[in-house]
């Protein structure tokens, strides 16, 4: 668990502003690869900045061709768990938004039962998530669903 | 088109795997150097074999035995002509330039001494690095490592400076996966053997460019990949001198490299069969053997002025792609141009020219003390081989211009 306040966490609109359908829904009207991406990257500049502080050992999650780090904390008053995800490339940074977008802000039992690639597959992103791409994405859900078991 | 005679259209028919469309686009396949394509005579070799000839060799007492056999050393043979080695007992099959590396080392390791010192160049790949890290381990020798410079050129006097009694192994790579320097590695042989050194040399990212003779060389090893030359993967090459390879004890045990085995005593195949345990790769070898032949069917003074023309045309290019900087300008490069483009993530660059049709290696490239030394976490590398065009490198540049439109 982080010792990064609360607040911190909470200020992240993904999982509460910004959800699935959301995503979802801003997907369905763009044409082709082009824009598909280009909304991706937006959505990885819009990431909430992680704390440097953060980007250590313990929070990080290897991936062949980016770096990408997590932390996360439980607020014990509405039982949610809070999460943050860093990545030095946009795209895994936009692709972290999606993971965000299911998982961040919710109990550990919701997270549980939450399906993040039935996303991706309607995103036509499923590839990103597959166990041959070395980008740590899948490690990052993986991580998320294990912290929610700890929890 | 290039001011070659080769004839692409003509080529690029010999590799039905480039006329296909990835992601809507046609593929433009840009990672040769992580495993190169292979032509119409190598998947023939490879059915031709399975449909006709299939049998273990050195064996079986019938026909489909004897020419299984007959096949698998003529691939040999085809190897030892390849890289004009002396003698065919010199060429031994391994799985590929990580095992044939594995086996000098580890082979070394037994006669290596504590404070013996090994000498590896800062861009090795990682299979040019760690076994010797872990006979050194074994044996307590010590790891020297040779710089480069800003070009990515090996610093090729610092060697004199390295070079001491201690001194006992030089291993270098003949061209850097990562930043396509052809380094000049007959120097460093005749200065390592002045010294009494055993000189090793990753030929894999050198044999699909260029052409190697081991006796001009005169190192003591060299080894290569069947897959990076066209060839089938799970089949590689160690060339060794024979008195070398005489001294270098078995690496596996089992089948095929014994003379005779008793529970007293074992006593070892000769060469070559000393290093192939068990059942080798023989359709591998049977159709590597189809890769070489076609390979050194081609004009090869025609493939390397195509090769360089479109090497020439993307360092050209790349300087009209703001923030874009080559990694690795040395004076002798093979076709390989690693970069980066400020502001963009090479794993970010490496999906969206995906995207386009177009495959590209991103990521560290197994030389993390050279991206260490770079001062990068990673690299996008594009690699071309013979089978690629110059309207395909304008497409690159074309497609790195869309995407740092797309970031603007």
């Amino acid at each position: 668990m982080s010792e990064i306040d609360l607040a911190t966490f909470k200020a992240s609109p993904f999982g509460t502003e910004i959800c699935q359908t959301d995503i979802l829904e801003a997907f369905e009207f763009l044409d082709d690869w082009e824009e598909r991406y280009s909304y991706i990257i937006d959505l990885g500049k819009s990431l909430p900045a992680f704390p440097e502080s953060e980007k250590i050992e313990q929070n990080f999650i290897h991936g062949c061709q980016s770096q990408v780090w997590l932390i996360h904390k439980m607020d014990e008053a509405d039982k949610k768990l809070y999460l943050l995800i860093e990545s030095d490339a946009i795209i895994v940074k936009g692709l972290a938004a999606v993971v965000l977008a299911t998982f961040n802000a919710k109990t550990p039992d919701e997270i549980k039962t939450l399906d993040v690639e039935a996303l991706f597959e309607k995103m036509d992103l499923i590839r990103h998530i597959s166990p041959t791409r070395g980008n740590g994405l899948r490690s990052m859900i993986e991580r998320v669903k294990l912290i929610a078991q700890n929890n | 088109m290039s001011n070659s005679t080769l004839n692409l259209d003509e080529i690029r028919q010999q590799f039905p795997i480039l006329n296909q469309e990835v992601n809507g686009k046609p593929l433009i396949y840009l990672d040769s150097a992580a495993s190169a394509q292979k032509p119409l005579a190598v998947l023939e070799a490879i059915e031709h074999y399975y449909r006709n000839d299939n049998s273990n060799v050195h064996r079986g007492a019938h026909t489909l035995g004897d020419r299984a056999t007959k096949n698998f050393e003529a691939a040999r043979d085809t190897v030892q002509k390849f890289i004009n080695a002396k003698s065919r007992q010199e060429i031994i099959w391994t799985k590929g330039t990580t095992e044939a590396i594995n086996i000098i080392a580890s082979g070394l390791s037994s006669s290596l001494e504590k404070g013996d010192e090994i000498i590896v160049s800062r861009m090795e790949h990682h299979a040019n690095i760690v076994p010797w890290q872990m006979a050194a381990e074994k044996c307590g020798a010590i790891i020297r490592v040779l710089d480069i410079n800003e070009q990515g050129e090996l610093n090729v006097d610092q060697l004199d400076s390295l070079l001491n009694e201690r001194s006992k192994v030089l291993a270098v790579t003949h061209v850097s996966n990562v930043l396509g320097t052809i380094n000049p590695v007959k120097t460093l042989i005749q200065k390592a053997q002045k010294n009494g050194l055993i000189t090793v040399i990753d030929g894999a990212q050198a044999v699909p460019h260029f052409q190697v003779d081991v006796q001009d060389l005169d190192c003591d090893f060299y080894v290569f990949s069947s897959h990076k030359l066209f060839g089938p993967t799970g089949l590689g090459v160690l060339y060794g001198k024979t008195a070398q390879l005489e001294s270098l004890p078995p690496y596996q045990g089992g089948g095929e490299m014994i003379e005779r085995v008793s529970f007293d005593h074992t006593t070892y195949n000769v060469l070559p069969y000393k290093f192939e345990a068990g059942t080798p790769a023989i359709s591998e070898a049977v159709s590597f053997a189809a890769a070489i032949d076609y390979f050194t069917g081609l004009d090869r003074a025609a493939v390397e002025v195509h090769e360089q023309a479109l090497l020439v045309s993307a360092h050209e290019q790349a300087k009209n792609i703001p923030g874009l900087r080559i990694i690795g300008t040395a004076k002798q490069k093979v076709p390989v141009m690693s970069f980066e483009i400020e502001g963009l993530h090479s794993s970010d660059i490496g999906t969206l020219l995906d995207q386009q049709g177009i495959g590209i290696r991103t990521g560290h490239h197994c030389a993390m003390p050279l991206m260490d030394y770079l001062g990068v976490s990673g690299t996008a590398r594009a690699s071309f081989a013979f089978y690629n065009t110059l309207e395909e490198v304008d497409q690159l540049f074309t497609s790195l211009a869309k995407i740092q439109r797309m970031f603007a």
